[in-house]
Order: C-alpha cells, then structure tokens, then sequence
C-alpha cells in the first residue's frame, strides 16, 4: 500500500535551484501589425476613413503600436526606461483625448501563488497609474484591476512566455 | 434531513428485531469503547495500516424500497459497504476487502459475528452493519467493528439519515473504524469546496463547486460568466465565502448555500481577496489592496467597519488563524520575497518563521494546531509543513506546481491543486503527512483551489 518510490532526500535535491528572479522580459514587443484593428475599424465605419476613429480604444491600439502594454521583471513592479517610454506615448494619447478614461490592467505570470500575484498585479497597474498621473494625466480618469495570473497573453509554460505575461495593459474606455 | 447519531444498543433493543430470540442481547458499551486504541499516527509507517479488514454487505431486517438513490434497503447494504470501502482503502490507510468478495452475513452475526469462519484468511478486523427502513422514510445504519484474533467488539455506532444523504452514514462508519484504529480524529463525513475550471489557458472559465469529501455529491454554484476564485467553506457549512469578478472587479462575496443568495462582505472602493474564516465563524480575514499596497484585515461575518492588521509599504497577503483563534499566520514579501509570519489576532507581535532558503506562501494552520501547510517555491512549487515556530520543514510533494495546500478536519492529509507545465490544466490531489500516499481526486472538469472543511456534525 504505502508508495516507496520517492523518498525525502529525493524530494529535497530536486528542488535546490531556486531561479528567483530570471528577469527577461521583452525590452519592446514587435509593434502590432495595426492591420487587423485599422480593417475592423473601417467595417464598422463604413467610410473612406483609413483609421480608425480618432479618440477610440482602436485608434489608442494602433497609435501606440504594442506601447499599450509594459512589462516587468519577475516579481518586480518598477518602472524601467522602456516602460518609461510606452507610458509617456500613453500619456500624450490621454490628454490629447481629456474626455477619455483608461483602465489599466495588472498582470503575473503563472509561476507565482495565486493570491501573491492578485496583490502583485494590482501593485503593477498602479505603477503604471502612478507613472500617467506623473506625467499629467487626472487620477480621476484612470482605473486599476488585478487579474493576477488569470488572464495569460502567451500560453506556454517558459521564460519568453512568461515574460510577456507580466504586464501591465492600458485599455481606453470608449 | 438532519443526521442523528442514536444511542446504539437503546435502538437495538428497542427494535423488532434484538426481540428476535436469535439475537443476543447487545453489548454493554463499556466493554468495547475502553480498549486502547492502537497507537500510531498517518505520519508513520504505523503497523495497523497494514491491517487485514473485510467489510461484507450490511445486510436488512426486510428489503423495503426508500427514497434513497441507492435503492431499497437491500440494495442499500451493499452501497454503504462500497463507499466505506472505498473511504478506507482511497486514503492509502488500510486494505479492506469490499463487499464482492464476501459472504454476506445474517441479521444475526451483527451483533454475533462468525469469528472462526474469519480466523486464518488474513482478516485481522471485521465490520458488520445493518440497514433498516424506518417507519418515516428515515434509515437507521448501524456499524461495528470487531477484532478477528479477539474475537471481540471494538467499538459501534449508529445513524438515523434522511434517504437523500445516506452516503454520510457510511463516511460515520468509515470514520468509526478508521478513528478506533488509528486513534486519530475523523474527517471523511465532510465536504470541499473548490474551483472547476474549462476552457483555454487564457480564458479559463472558473466556477465555484462543491462535493463530499470522497467527491460524491459534486455541484456548481456558480455560472461560470464571473471569474471564481479561492472559496472556503464557513465552519457550520451555511455559507461559502470566496473571490468573484462579478460586476469586473475583484471582490469578497458571502455565498448562502441554503438561500443560493450572495452578498458583498465589505463596501469597498478596492480590490478584496483572499478570504478566510477564523475557526468559529465570527470574523472573515481577507486582503485588500488600496494604491497598490496589499495588507490583511478582518471583518465580522455579518458586516461592519473593517479593522487593518498588517501597516506596510510590502504585499501582505493571505492569512489563517490557529484552531483557538488567539493568532493568525500570513504571507509577507516585507523581507524581499514572499515568507510566512505569524501575528497575534488583534494584528500585533508580526514574526517571520520561515527560514530556510527560497519562498514560503500560502500558509493554512492545522486544525490540529501543530503544523502550518505552505507552498514552498524554490524552482518549482512543492507542498511543505512546518512547526508553527517554523521548525521542522518537510517538504511532502514533488510536482512541477503545487499550490495551495487545505487541511483535512483531522489535521493528517493536505489537499492542494496541482498544475501541469504547458497546459495550465489543474487538479486536485492529496497527500497524507509521510508524503507517501499521494492520489489525485476525481473531479468533472479540471479543478483548483480546494478547501477542506470540518467534520459534519
């Protein structure tokens, strides 16, 4: 009955490398190709507009071209230079558009504990808040949610995935 | 539907059938219920696990049709036997030999089993039982267990159940036999809650569900159109307290499993999560996240101002009181990674515990009181418990990611979810605390987040 494959030494060799922080995430995603929205746009639009319209989630999409999103190191939540970069992009969208609000989503990879990274994400969206609020844009406008390791942009289960798994997504609210 | 536990030999005697002249007369209660029981704990390779065990068909005083989903009283003998059975023999505890296999015995050799036809085929204990239709739809299961060798009566009991819970008559005999013989509390008449997931890794679909401790009754709660997310039971199992993306944002809802209503447990502009219920179900610990900064408060269960436990720039998160209420463990990353601390209730004297290289989290106090379960993470997340003074780690599972560890009523197995590298599919398993009886639990649909809870009464 009892299972004797394992044995407590066997368990504790095999968990002796702890990579704490392998911090490598994308220093700037590959920008979106924009055709996909600029063409849902149009249809919706039905004009000869070539964008989408002015002052929408499709147009804040496509104008800061994959700068919507930043992205952290393992279990960090600073802001670099890169992030620095996309969220003054953002921030110039923003107030160009003062009558738009924004939510800003806060994301982990999969390889924290469930309710660390409801805390972590929340803590990554509100960097980003705080870097937009920084830079002029009114609090008041803005929102922040945590979706902790629920909601993964890339499926797999290894470094570049999880890389751009931590992030944090500016959507505008149309 | 209420289960009552009868006085074992008034019911006997009171009964049509100890009138029977065949039947002699039951025991006094003393002779059996004195005995030492056999020491050993789930924690060592004990001798009584390895015990010989048959449990034949209960049989019936008359085959009566009942409401129960098992059939008629007949059909109910054997059902019972299956699941007590499967209870002893799923938990890697012992080796019983189910009902197929074996005569079943006479009304009479209840009460006066056959002891030489048991002797010499590697049966070191026997139990008998009797199913009996009651007058007002109710069935009165009796258990008893003997020892073979002595020929001689361990301990009874006796349930009065409604038809539509006559599985927890057999997890209360499960739970006699299994407590008589270890000398452990018992846990299988009990319940989990827990979260059933579908759909793709980027848009898992999660829904609260619960099931009996052996995964019989299973049910979802909710829908699925908000994300659910780590649930516990309430200690009377009245209410299931648990995290919902209702209405877009993370909050602690109370769900009522008698009334299926739910309520907010806190009015807040922010984020809430991570809830818990101290052991006597008057305050609901939880976190909450404000400007990005995560600390743990407590709350009445029945609302009202909130009052703050942790102060500091770090995530603190989580939380589990000890079995007296005096104290509560918790997670922090104050240090610079995620560890466990322990705080007194009213939040104050916080100290770490865990120190031993890597990250420690979730931390889940024994019911026992003697040991804090936690997800250990140093590469890949494994199961592991400490002393409450952070002695004595022992790392008991060894998966790619292992998370979340529950305890079972009886403070001698962990549940925990384990998920797979690549898919992110999830399940739900358990470990015993040798580290050695690991099995996974049959669940629907891919499962997580488990909560054990207490024994019913």
């Amino acid at each position: 009955m009892l299972q004797t494959s394992r044995t407590i030494i066997l368990l504790f060799t095999a968990s002796a490398a702890l990579a704490a922080c392998t911090p490598k995430a994308p220093k700037q995603l590959p920008p979106d190709p924009g055709s996909n929205v600029t063409t849902a746009t149009n249809t919706n639009q039905g004009t000869v507009q070539s964008g989408p319209a002015p002052g929408t989630q499709a147009d804040f999409v496509t104008t800061l071209m994959g700068q919507d999103t930043i992205y952290f190191d393992t279990d960090r939540h600073n802001i670099d230079s890169s992030d620095a970069a996309a969220l003054a992009a953002q921030a110039q969208w923003l107030i160009k558009y003062p009558g738009k609000r924004a939510s800003i989503e806060g994301h982990c990879d999969e390889r924290g504990t469930r309710d660390y990274n409801l805390a972590l994400g929340d803590k990554r969206a509100n960097a980003a808040k705080n870097y937009l609020v920084s830079m002029g844009v009114d609090a008041g406008r803005l929102t922040v949610i945590s979706y902790g390791k629920e909601r993964p942009i890339a499926v797999g289960s290894n470094e570049d995935a999880w890389a751009k798994n931590r992030r944090a997504v500016t959507v505008s609210v149309d | 539907m209420i289960l009552k536990i009868m006085p074992l030999a008034a019911l006997m005697l009171a009964s049509p059938l100890a009138a029977q002249p065949t039947v002699p007369p039951a025991q006094p209660a003393s002779q059996s219920t004195e005995e030492e029981g056999l020491t050993g704990t789930v924690s060592d390779e004990a001798a009584w696990q390895d015990l010989g065990i048959a449990i034949p068909t209960f049989p019936t005083n008359a085959d009566v049709a009942t409401q129960a989903s098992a059939g008629s009283t007949a059909g109910l003998g054997k059902a019972l036997v299956r699941v007590i059975t499967d209870d002893l023999k799923n938990n890697g505890l012992f080796k019983p030999t189910g009902p197929d296999a074996l005569p079943t015995p006479s009304m009479a050799q209840i009460n006066a089993p056959d002891f030489p036809s048991w002797q010499g085929k590697g049966t070191d204990m026997l139990v008998h039982g009797f199913v009996r239709a009651n007058g007002d739809g109710n069935i009165t299961v009796g258990c008893y267990l003997y020892d073979v060798s002595l020929s001689q009566q361990l301990v009874k009991g006796a349930w009065v159940v409604g038809p539509s819970e006559w599985r927890r008559a057999a997890h209360k005999c499960a739970d006699l036999v299994y407590s008589r013989l270890s000398g452990e509390s018992p846990f299988f008449d009990s319940k989990i809650a827990y979260i059933a997931e579908t759909g793709a890794k980027d848009h898992r679909v999660k829904r609260l569900a619960i099931m009996d401790s052996d995964g019989a009754n299973h049910r979802f709660i909710t829908t699925g159109q908000a994300l659910a997310l780590t649930p516990r039971y309430s200690p009377d199992y009245k209410q299931i307290v648990y995290l919902s993306y209702l209405n877009g944002n993370p909050r602690i809802y109370i769900y009522d499993t008698e009334t299926g209503k739910q309520r907010l447990v806190t009015q807040s502009r922010n984020p809430t999560f991570s809830p818990r219920w101290s052991p006597d179900g008057r305050w609901i610990l939880y976190s909450m996240a404000i400007g990005g900064n995560t600390d743990v408060y407590r709350v009445s269960a029945a609302g009202g101002q909130a009052q703050r436990l942790t102060d500091g720039p770090g995530i603190d998160v989580g939380g589990s009181y000890s079995p007296d209420g005096s104290k509560i463990v918790f997670e922090s990353d104050r240090s610079g990674s995620q560890q466990v601390y322990v705080m007194n209730a009213d939040g104050t004297d916080q100290k770490r515990i865990s120190f031993f290289g890597g990250r420690a989290a979730t931390p889940e106090w024994s019911p026992r009181g003697d040991q804090v379960a936690f997800t250990y993470i140093a590469g890949d997340f494994h199961i592991a418990v400490m002393s409450p003074a952070g002695a004595s780690m022992r790392q008991l599972t060894n998966g790619w990611q292992d998370e979340a560890p529950t305890w079972s009523p009886n403070g001698r197995i962990i549940q925990f979810f384990r998920t797979e590298k690549g898919s992110g599919r999830a399940s739900l398993w358990q470990v015993d605390l040798t580290g050695k009886n690991e099995r996974k639990l049959p669940t629907p649909v891919d499962a997580s987040d488990p909560s054990w809870g207490p024994v019913l009464p």
